[in-house]
């Protein structure tokens, strides 16, 4: 389908008001009719929330710890009343409490009211929302919780502060393929070819993707950005053969393992290439999610139930709490190169099927 | 190099589906998969980095990490084999002596494994596993240098077959496929598996041909040579015979690569340092080894005088640190939650001392210890597992 533009731009006008003296369907309507709502996700299954429900908690995560991702502190500083806007609109929306989640080497976020705060430091996944829920409030069978994070929330905002839906967004061009890394604000699904428009570097085949290196999609140059990305990166494609790679130290090669004689310099800067440099393979290391998987969860333990189907199982093992970006490690850091996150949403999705 | 890279590309066509050798093109992507590491790239969705570690080089470091022991045991070998009849060799007689012995049985080994591992490539239709690499490597080092060339054959093709192919391959299995060779010798061939006369290189040629042995020469294991101690005074001769040094060391008969204490734990240190096996399973396996020592030692006994073995020799003896540390941490066939490896390993550690010392039949433990917690370990998990369900209903008040 093509839509065309006609060359103007208008734009529908909401109710001009604060969220704080608004009614909850009132509200709801606003976010609905916006189409802002799409923003708003839920788990179990971290999938668009449903207006109907009552959530138990909304969680709105401050800040995204995954590499190359977007500094929300820096993008969001002058928008912080729109914040504040969003986070009492949404506060109306839950029957318990909006709960955010901050670095805890951030100031800004941490400020608001009408919501609860919690701090969180250390690594990627700790501005993951799946892993603040696991480790606050977790999910228990029969309840649902909408997340979000900061960037949305201002979205929302703004409907309640400019009375129009705004359509720009800020996002971060990076990767060691991109001449030019910056920030740009660009128009909300805009393609691919204007944002990244002479500001590669061209050297090999390279691969951009739309939102998170651990989890986003790869685009091509007349792709648009995805809905929900902050982010644009580009790294090189990595499709060259190696020979001999598996005997060889390794003096050039990123892991997390140590097997590789590259850990003898931990300070080394890589440029990432997308290959997965190995063939696929049953799981045989055990031991190694963990590391990296921090939730309260079994993860190889659930993710055999899932590719079993054995709903009983994945029920148990707490796949009501989880999403495809909390295993996005998990696949990073594999030797069996299994498509991990492919696996999580189809048990996302046979539970769906299953229980709705 | 560009022009085998070329060669490869430029007969890969012909294993494409619908083309001449269509069939065999499991069997070539595993050969162009042992030289190279393919340019595959991650799918559209998902994760766009990947580490570089893959199971091909998951599998060579445990090799890489075998290397000390193999080497000492060519070594050891010769060593043993000169000092029944005569003086101490020199360290290259000792060592060429050995390597001729031991190559053969690292050729038949990985001959059996690759044949039968192949057999399946070509009927599955799937690229080889390298699950086969560790296995044709562990079963020389945990054999007694005199086995037959042809048992060790059948035991080997056995054992992948029905400990690993059979489950379905490489990290699928129950059981550790080259304990279950060493398990399919012992009971399949007992007379060439146990005794005095395996141990020490053409020691049977020797005693056939009534040549002179040196004077208090015994061709057991220094397991055996305890085990079949009657007094507290055939205790003491075998410590005047072995120091603790020489336990440490591994200048002893045994199994071709268990002997040496110290150049197992170089192995073990690799395997450590990178990460490759659970540092909890070998701490877990000593701890038990350590308290059943202990319980045995502080019970004491003077019909079994294997009861007063200091619980530290235990350790060093037969094929304890081999078993901790190469076979007890196999990922596949042992405990997969991190809480079960404690027990796991524990409990390894306790019965092979137990079994050891207490089973009259046997005088060594580890491999009936490591094969019964692999049989085990998905209980031990299984109990993990429901603690974590239950913490998680717990949740809802």
């Amino acid at each position: 389908m093509v839509v065309e533009a006609d060359g103007k731009n208008e734009t529908e006008t909401f109710q001009k008001a604060d969220p704080a003296t608004m009614e909850k369907a009132h509200i709801l309507e606003n976010i609905l009719k916006s189409g802002n709502w799409p923003l708003i996700k839920q788990r179990p299954y971290d999938i668009i929330a449903n207006p109907k429900d009552t959530p138990r908690d909304i969680f709105v995560t401050a800040f995204d710890s995954s590499p190359l991702a977007p500094d929300y502190d820096f993008i969001c500083k002058t928008e912080m009343s729109a914040f504040q806007a969003g986070i009492t609109a949404l506060s109306k929306l839950t029957s318990g409490k909006v709960r955010i989640g901050v670095n805890s080497s951030s100031s800004i976020f941490s400020k608001a009211s009408n919501a609860e705060v919690f701090e969180f430091h250390g690594p990627h996944p700790a501005g993951n929302v799946g892993t603040q829920i696991n480790k606050t409030l977790p999910i228990n069978k029969g309840e649902v919780v909408w997340t979000l994070n900061a960037l949305s929330v201002i979205s929302i905002g703004k409907l309640f502060e400019t009375g129009t839906y705004t359509a720009s967004k800020t996002i971060v061009l990076a990767g060691s393929e991109v001449s030019q890394p910056k920030y740009y604000t660009i128009t909300a699904g805009a393609k691919i070819s204007d944002i990244v428009n002479s500001r590669l570097k061209n050297e090999d085949t390279q691969r951009i993707i739309s939102g998170s290196v651990l989890s986003g999609e790869k685009v091509e140059e007349d792709d648009f950005l995805g809905f929900y990305d902050h982010s644009l990166i580009v790294i090189p494609e990595g499709e060259k053969p190696e020979f001999m790679g598996w005997i060889l130290p390794g003096f050039k090669k990123f892991s997390r393992s140590r097997t590789f004689s590259s850990w003898l310099s931990p300070n080394k800067e890589y440029r990432l290439d997308a290959g997965i440099h190995g063939g696929e393979r049953p799981f045989i290391v055990t031991g190694s999610f963990e590391k990296v998987f921090p939730l309260d969860i079994l993860p190889m333990q659930l993710l055999k139930a899932i590719i079993i189907n054995d709903l009983d199982l994945m029920e148990e093992l707490g796949i009501y709490e989880v999403a495809e970006e909390d295993f996005a490690l998990c696949e990073v850091v594999s030797t069996s190169k299994i498509e991990i996150q492919k696996i999580v949403r189809t048990g996302l999705n046979n539970m769906i099927k299953e229980f709705s | 190099m560009k022009v085998f890279r070329n060669y490869l590309d430029k007969i890969k066509p012909n294993f494409e589906k619908g083309q001449k050798f269509e069939k065999w093109m499991s069997i070539f992507e595993s050969f162009e998969t042992f030289f190279y590491v393919l340019g595959q790239t991650a799918p559209k969705r998902g994760a766009h980095v990947r580490d570089s570690i893959d199971s091909k080089r998951l599998m060579i470091m445990v090799v890489f990490a075998l290397v000390p022991a193999l080497i000492f045991g060519m070594w050891n070998t010769g060593y043993q084999h000169f000092i029944m009849t005569g003086p101490p060799p020199d360290f290259m007689d000792a060592f060429m002596h050995g390597a001729l012995k031991v190559l053969p049985i690292i050729l038949v080994s990985y001959g059996a494994a690759l044949g039968v591992e192949f057999l399946f490539v070509f009927l599955k239709g799937k690229e080889i596993e390298e699950g086969v690499l560790v296995s044709g490597m562990l079963i020389p080092l945990i054999v007694p240098v005199d086995v037959p060339l042809w048992q060790l054959a059948v035991a080997t093709a056995f054992a992948i077959l029905f400990a690993k192919e059979v489950c379905g391959g490489t990290g699928m299995n129950i059981v550790n496929p080259a304990l279950l060779t060493r398990a399919f010798l012992f009971f399949a061939y007992p007379k060439n598996m146990s005794g005095d006369k395996i141990w020490i290189s053409e020691l049977s040629e020797k005693l056939a041909n009534k040549a002179t042995l040196v004077d208090g020469f015994s061709g057991a294991t220094p397991l055996g040579q305890v085990a079949s101690a009657k007094t507290v005074e055939d205790l003491a001769a075998f410590h005047d015979k072995y120091s603790l040094w020489d336990m440490f060391m591994g200048y002893m008969p045994g199994s071709i690569g268990e002997t040496s204490v110290l150049m197992i734990l170089i192995g073990a240190t690799l395997l450590l340092i990178t990460g490759v096996a659970s540092w909890k399973i070998m701490l877990s396996g000593i701890l038990g080894g350590t308290v059943m020592g202990l319980i045995l030692n502080f019970v004491g006994s003077d019909t079994n005088v294997y009861m007063q073995l200091p619980f530290y020799e235990h350790l060093m003896l037969g094929g304890f640190a081999f078993g901790i540390v190469f076979m007890a941490t196999d990922p596949v066939t042992g405990a997969q939650t991190e809480k079960g490896k404690w027990i796991y390993g524990f409990l390894i550690g306790f019965i092979a001392i137990l079994v050891r010392v207490l089973n009259p039949a046997y005088p060594e433990g580890v491999m009936l210890a490591i094969l019964l917690m692999n049989v085990f370990s998905p209980l031990i998990d299984h109990y993990v597992v429901r603690g974590n369900v239950k913490k998680r209903l717990k949740r809802i008040k």
